[in-house]
């Protein structure tokens, strides 16, 4: 059995009667009340997700003379200070390491958010790519997340942790007081919805999640919601939709590139953009209610064509959705394919991301 | 009459000559929210313990088997758009299908409520 680390909401998870599970390490809760109904509490109200399982690690020094600057798809240099981007981490041959965001503090220091499983090779890989005198600490141990996602969440969070709040634009964050300690608060999120993550100290992050369930518009929701949200949104989940043998190309990402500047595997990425990828990515609406899972195999006029990595019901669209790799010949938009696993079977359509587009993200 | 149960977690209780069909409601609470009920055809003979349905959660997809043999007489088509009635009564209005033709005697071989609550508590 492998020792699972546990957030420090362990005795508020046990009271609702969480149901709790590994992952990434972790052992996180999925559901409380029910993961439909969280999924919809967060599509109409405010969800209030633990999330402390991430990683966040602090860099200071000179960006560019630190090695910074070349160790991400994107340019950190060129996030203003009081904004956050979202990128890659990349192998030399251009497949995803990790997917994070950077936060740019200041000239000088950055905090970089990444997942769970993945935090401590990451660590590893961005440290020995840093140059002296340039500083990267680990900051997960005494760093608490909550996120705070819906289309209520502006007013909830206004109420109870400040009225400056309420002008925080999309992808950008404040460096503030919560309960009395130094905060982050950032309007970023994985629902599509409006929402927040609150980074703040681990001691406070019990009395913090406490504080905003008090609140009736305020519901806890688990793992297995958050799954379901982004998934109607199309984001990718690392270790699923991306990892070390997927790159950002295939994976229809390079919105999050820069092929302007350098960084690790970019010559990886340029070849294979010019050779095209073997697989590519799709997003597929099924037919039916039914729903396609990870591993189910993809077949395009009865010949295997991909496999599933990420699938589930929509509630908000009443069929089901998914993601997955095939050959290129089957990615096109409209194409028909058909899902596959045992007895389990099912007509789909690839179609455009997000599946869901009414969600209160960018309000 | 009365309930007998599979220890695969299907239910079903006589009704004159035919057999209402279901899943408990501990393999309901088990699965979590039902999204999709892969109903039997009508007309479609099953040997008991044979795969008779499907059904599908946001956590799992699983076969439901038939708890005695017989013909699908009737589905419950209310579950096509609502199978969250499984969830809200998977032992009344969560009712899968009924079957014809059925042998009585066959209902030997389940566990009657008494039986199935135990086998629970060992699970």
């Amino acid at each position: 059995m492998e020792d699972l680390k546990a957030t420090p909401l362990q005795a508020q998870h046990e009271g609702l009667k969480a149901l709790m599970a590994p992952f990434g390490g972790w052992l996180m809760p999925i559901q409380y009340e029910g993961i439909i109904a969280e999924h919809r509490w967060c599509r109409e109200k405010a969800a209030l997700f633990d999330i402390c399982h991430m990683g966040e690690f602090r860099f200071r020094g000179d960006i560019q003379a630190g090695g910074l600057e070349d160790v991400f798809t994107f340019s950190v240099k060129g996030i203003p200070v009081g904004r956050s981007r979202y990128g890659f981490l990349l192998n030399p041959s251009g497949g995803v390491i990790d997917d994070l965001i950077v936060f740019r503090l200041a000239e000088d220091e950055v905090m970089i958010v990444v997942n769970a499983a993945t935090a401590p090779n990451d660590f590893k890989i961005i440290a020995s790519r840093l140059k002296e005198p340039a500083q990267l600490v680990d900051i997960s141990a005494q760093t608490g997340k909550l996120d705070l996602q819906g289309p209520l969440s502006r007013e909830v969070l206004v109420e109870h942790l400040g009225s400056e709040l309420g002008a925080l634009p999309f992808f950008k964050f404040t460096r503030t007081r919560v309960l009395g300690e130094d905060a982050i608060v950032s309007r970023t999120g994985y629902t599509g919805e409006l929402g927040y993550e609150i980074f703040l100290p681990s001691g406070k992050t019990a009395e913090l999640w406490e504080l905003l369930l008090k609140d009736p518009r305020v519901a806890p929701a688990g793992l297995g919601a958050r799954d379901l949200l982004r998934l109607e949104m199309g984001y990718s989940l690392y270790g699923n939709d991306i990892d070390e043998k997927i790159s950002p190309v295939a994976a229809g990402l390079t919105a999050f590139v820069n092929l302007d500047k350098n960084f690790v595997g970019k010559d990886a990425l340029l070849k294979e953009r010019e050779t095209g990828p073997e697989n590519v990515k799709v997003a597929f609406r099924v037919d039916s209610r039914r729903s396609p899972r990870h591993f189910y195999e993809i077949l395009h006029q009865g010949a295997p064509v991909g496999m599933v990595t990420s699938g589930a019901f929509s509630p908000m669209l009443s069929c089901g959705i998914g993601m997955g790799y095939v050959k290129p010949e089957a990615a096109a938009l409209g194409t028909r394919l058909t899902i596959k696993h045992e007895r389990v079977e099912m007509e789909a359509q690839v179609v455009e991301l997000p599946f869901y587009t009414g969600g209160s993200l960018r309000a | 009459m009365a309930k007998f149960f599979t220890k695969e977690h299907e239910w079903v209780e006589m009704d004159g000559a035919q057999a209402i069909v279901g899943i408990s409601e501990h393999a309901a609470h088990e699965l979590g929210d039902i999204t999709f009920v892969e109903l039997p055809k009508i007309g479609k003979s099953v040997k008991q313990f044979d795969t008779l349905a499907g059904i599908e959660s946001v956590k799992a997809a699983s076969d439901i088997y038939a708890p005695v043999s017989g013909k699908v007489a009737q589905v419950n088509d209310k579950l096509e758009d609502a199978p969250e009635l499984v969830n809200q009564g998977a032992e009344s209005e969560g009712w899968i299908c009924r079957l014809e033709g059925v042998d009585a005697s066959e209902l030997g071989a389940l566990l009657d409520a008494a039986a199935y609550a135990k086998y629970l508590e060992g699970l």
